[in-house]
């Protein structure tokens, strides 16, 4: 089972749960299976069915550039965090 | 420690371009001239708000000379589309509004019109020229004040966005962040001791001393040519095409040779401009900012209020983490508080934390990166905090760090774990240092440390090798080179291939050649388009042992390629060179080529010890002596890796004692001149001690880790404890210049 | 103020001499990069506060972006172009080079042209006296550390060469 951390600013809608345990191939279905546990978690991180340009998925503290293909491995660890840039 | 002997990496060679920099050969944007060119002037906002009520320009386009004059009218709507630039995103109206005001200005220096003349003089008296009648409104630079609910709004329509919640009101507020991790609020009930305190600094500016300049060419046939001062031709182009509503395949972008960036020459201010004068005029036209409007019109960095508090357990184990952070954004959203957030705590393995972040809109220009957008400010306030902590519970400041310092594993507060990293080791290496072993002695002095981090980014970035003839190559990259990027780029490759440094020939190509590459920023050249050459020297091998098994009549398999680039079969081993050339003369022409896409932050963590003497008639600090740490996973070249180290610690020092945006009571810079704003000169600083640690990166071939941006981050807090150690006062805001240090010291002795 | 009536001067530069018309109003800079396609110096301020336009102006070095053009008849200017001798750099050109005291180059004709003026004079020169010559010049890249080195060990080489 992969672990799902869910974002501070949406534990309102899990109920305080600060991340979930569930099994995806990848993100979309990740994503997919969270809006199903907790109903408006993927509008608020998605943008016309993409992670949201403000936001970035890190999958093993690798920041993937391939948003919802990115594949999550069993034991994945997926956080969905701020967009970062660089000087 | 990485222990591989290397032949060409950690070597110091001349670097590629350097005879052009120092004859004055090399071509920067404003340097360029084409045939009919026309020089543009850009005519600026004298008020920090206002609507923009009418712009007569007939008397300008009057005068003789004049070619074409274009206000915000001439440019084509943009919807409220953001476009991903690679490194962040860019909401497409306020990129073009930026560039020129629709119906507000809203900082001082905002364009309002452009003219193109036969030269600039003209083109300036043209520009006087133009009507422009301003309706002016109530203006607010001071973060705070902006986020008051009764403040002036800069955008009617903006709502703050928590995380993809739309509040209902509209505010200055564009984003709100948030983060915990574990239980904050007990943690500080469990903590033996608590400290707080709320931090400012002022807004910033990178400095680099070449202005932004372009020259543009817009084509009868549609095709736009751009030279321009850019840190990545790929990201100019798209947003030029972008705010012009052209197809990108139309745009060609030519990186010149650039000075100077920080983060500061991303986005685009004059491009889309020139081109239209362009368009308009039929003819070339180049623009260059004057020093005055880099300061007022380009991207600066925020200023920032914050207030931090540390909870510790009485043996010094940092528990607890809050921090509130407010920070300008400037005119538009989409300032570095994201950064800001994630980077408060990213020294310190803390298990409850909670972090608020605002991004908040203001009249003042907006914000752009400077090396490690956003890391600077908490830094100041973070490193402070852990030193007071340190002090009242009678540790020393070295061993607090060490005690609480991230490493493999820990968990930060946005929720990611660290990868190995080397904090631990800048610790230890300064604990080992000359410097931190000699004591420092003398009246008003003081010795302060201080720790920094920046993520550092992969993205994506592209090589092409061209073997020649002589079995040298042509190396195509498209990293524009800041600071000697094209050399360390090629002793990579060289070094894969068994070539010296001076065998490869590498060069910056355009839109047009070559392959995609992301900016020259988040510390990532050296480290993602040197995986690029290293890879596409990888590939070159691969194709060249496949003809060589033609060539000895071997199979592809029974060739190995050495650690040295050699390729031997059958017990017979030949150079690079020599199969290159064998392969040549056999009618084979090599091209290598990759693109990668690492997508690992290169985690660059550094640690710095400053020693200052703090004059108690004037307040003026003097920086006696500085040692600058950083952890570069392994120094391609080992001279400008020192050159990122000390050229980021003088900026950081700069930052920290005398730099800031002064702004009037009418919203307006007092200051934009670098004699006013005053950067550090030779005179300011002493030399800068650099001690390299290489901990290896496990995702680089040569274990590099970005280097460009942590070493501004910790300054402004060594230098703040250095201080608070030399004058028992803790400085709160940045910068801690004469006159505020002067005051702050009179205050502590009177309230003692 | 409209273009006014274009002024005839006469001048020497890197030892050859040169005329050009040019506007009272135009400056030395402008007059050798928009003029006389000498673009190796630098504008990044245009009012002395930055030193990347400095130039050899009788023998002293000032911000060629404060002098103007007008006012260079009769004179003898050294600019950036000028330092390299034939086709061998100048010492403090190797020296920067070897010492790796420029990053993004922009500020690097100034330097070399304020560290020659200064080592013409004194070659010996100490770190004081280079910090407190050389201080007009601004670097936001290199922190300065390389630059002063580069200058001191340029010093040595001529010394050795003189």
């Amino acid at each position: 089972m992969a672990t799902v951390f869910i974002p501070a600013q949406l534990r309102e809608l899990s109920g305080g749960l600060q991340s979930v345990e569930l099994e995806a191939r990848n993100v979309r279905d990740a994503v997919e299976q969270l809006d199903v546990m907790f109903p408006g978690l993927k509008e608020r991180i998605c943008t016309d069915g993409n992670i949201s340009p403000s936001l970035q998925v890190s999958i093993d503290s690798v920041i993937t550039s391939r948003g919802m293909i990115a594949k999550i491995q069993p034991h994945s660890e997926v956080h969905f965090i701020p967009a970062i840039g660089g000087g | 420690m990485t222990t591989t002997q290397y032949r060409v990496i950690g070597s110091r060679p001349v670097r590629h371009d350097g005879a052009d920099k120092v004859t004055g050969k090399a071509i920067y944007t404003a340097d360029t001239k084409l045939p009919g060119m026309l020089a543009g002037f850009v005519l600026r906002s004298p008020h920090a708000h206002a609507r923009v009520v009418s712009i007569d320009t007939s008397q300008a386009e009057a005068m003789p000379g004049v070619h074409a004059v274009i206000t915000g009218a001439d440019f084509p709507n943009v919807e409220d589309k953001v476009a991903d630039l690679g490194e962040g995103s860019v909401n497409l109206s306020y990129l073009s509004s930026n560039c020129m005001a629709q119906q507000k200005v809203l900082y001082r220096g905002h364009a309002v019109a452009a003219v193109a003349a036969t030269d600039v003089h003209i083109a300036e008296e043209a520009a006087k020229k133009i009507q422009v009648e301003y309706e002016v409104l109530e203006s607010v630079t001071w973060v705070l004040d902006a986020m008051k609910e009764d403040a002036p709004l800069l955008h009617d329509d903006l709502v703050t966005d928590s995380m993809g919640a739309k509040a209902e009101q509209p505010s200055n507020v564009p984003v709100h962040l948030h983060f915990e991790k574990g239980d904050a609020a007990a943690a500080f009930e469990e903590a033996d001791l608590i400290v707080e305190r709320e931090f400012r600094t002022a807004t910033v500016h990178q400095g680099y001393i070449e202005p932004h300049a372009v020259v543009a060419d817009y084509n009868e046939d549609g095709r736009l040519r751009i030279w321009t001062a850019t840190q990545g031709s790929f990201t100019c182009r798209q947003q030029t095409a972008e705010v012009l509503q052209i197809p990108l395949g139309n745009v060609l972008v030519t990186p010149c040779e650039i000075g100077g960036g920080f983060g500061g020459k991303i986005t685009v201010y004059l491009e889309p401009t020139a081109a239209l004068l362009s368009k308009k005029s039929g003819r070339p036209v180049r623009i260059a900012m004057t020093r005055a409007d880099v300061f007022e019109a380009s991207g600066p960095t925020p200023g920032s209020f914050m207030r931090v508090k540390l909870g510790a357990k009485s043996d010094g184990t940092i528990t607890a983490g809050e921090a509130w952070l407010a920070y300008d954004a400037g005119a538009y959203p989409g300032g570095m508080i994201g950064p800001g957030c994630m980077c408060v705590f990213s020294c310190y393995d803390i298990e409850h934390a909670v972090v608020d972040g605002y991004d908040v809109c203001l009249n003042k220009p907006k914000t752009s990166a400077y090396r490690a957008p956003g890391a600077t400010q908490v830094a100041f306030a973070t490193e402070q905090l852990v030193d007071e902590l340190a002090q009242k519970l009678g540790m020393c400041e070295l061993e607090i760090r060490e005690k609480n310092a991230v490493k493999e594993g820990s968990r930060r507060v946005d929720g990611p774990v660290y990868p190995p990293i080397g904090l631990l080791e800048c610790l230890d290496a300064l604990k080992q240092s000359d410097h931190w072993n000699t004591p420092l002695s003398g009246p008003n002095r003081g010795r302060g440390i201080a720790a920094g981090f920046w993520f550092g980014c992969g993205l994506k970035s592209s090589a092409a090798c061209t073997v020649n003839s002589d079995g040298t190559i042509n190396l195509l990259e498209g990293s524009t080179d800041i600071g000697g990027s094209r050399t360390s780029i090629a002793m990579q490759l060289a070094e894969v291939l068994g070539l010296e440094a001076e065998d490869i020939n590498p060069q910056v190509g355009d839109t047009d050649t070559a392959g995609y590459t992301d900016v020259t920023g988040g510390s990532r050249v050296t480290f993602a388009t040197g995986m690029a050459a290293y890879e596409a020297g990888r590939d070159l091998q691969q194709q060249m042992r496949t003809l060589a098994a033609d060539l000895w009549d071997c199979s592809a398999d029974d060739i190995s390629v050495g650690e040295d680039g050699s390729f031997s079969a059958g017990g017979k081993t030949v150079g690079f060179k020599e199969l290159a050339v064998e392969l040549f003369a056999a009618g084979e022409h090599l091209v290598g080529r990759a693109t990668v896409s690492p997508e690992c932050p290169t985690n660059g963590f550094g640690a710095q010890i400053a020693d200052v003497e703090v004059d108690p008639e004037t307040g003026k600090v003097t920086v006696l002596r500085y040692t600058t740490i950083q952890d570069a996973g392994k120094a391609i070249h080992p001279s400008y890796v020192e050159g990122q180290l000390q050229g980021g610690t003088v900026q950081g020092i700069g930052w920290a004692l005398n730099e800031e945006y002064f702004y009037q009571d009418d919203d307006t810079m007092a200051n934009a001149s670098f004699l006013d704003y005053r950067m550090p000169t030779m005179l300011d600083v002493p030399m800068i001690d650099t001690i390299i640690v290489e901990t290896g990166n496990p995702d680089h071939p040569y274990g590099v880790r970005g280097v460009g941006e942590t070493p501004i981050v910790p300054p402004p807090a060594a230098l703040a404890n250095a201080i608070y150690n030399a004058t028992d006062t803790r400085m709160t805001e940045l910068p801690m210049s004469p006159p505020k240090l002067w005051k702050a010291m009179q205050a502590n002795q009177t309230s003692e | 103020m409209s273009a006014s009536k274009k002024v005839h001067v006469t001048t020497t530069i890197n030892k050859e001499e040169i005329d050009f018309l040019c506007e009272p109003r135009h400056s030395l800079l402008e007059v050798l990069r928009d003029n006389l396609g000498l673009t190796g110096s630098k504008e990044g301020c245009n009012n002395g506060n930055c030193g990347a336009c400095t130039v050899i102006l009788n023998g002293r070095p000032v911000d060629s972006c404060l002098v103007l053009g007008v006012e260079v008849e009769g004179a003898e200017i050294e600019t950036v172009e000028g330092i390299a001798c034939s086709s061998k750099l100048h010492p403090v050109q190797e020296c920067f080079l070897e010492g790796a005291a420029l990053q993004c180059g922009i500020c690097t004709p100034g330097f070399l042209v304020a560290a020659k003026a200064l080592l013409d004079k004194d070659p010996n020169a100490s770190e004081e006296t280079i910090r407190f010559d050389l201080s007009g010049n601004l670097c936001r890249c290199a922190g300065y550390d390389k630059i002063v080195r580069a200058v001191q060990a340029a010093g040595q080489q001529m010394n050795a060469e003189a």
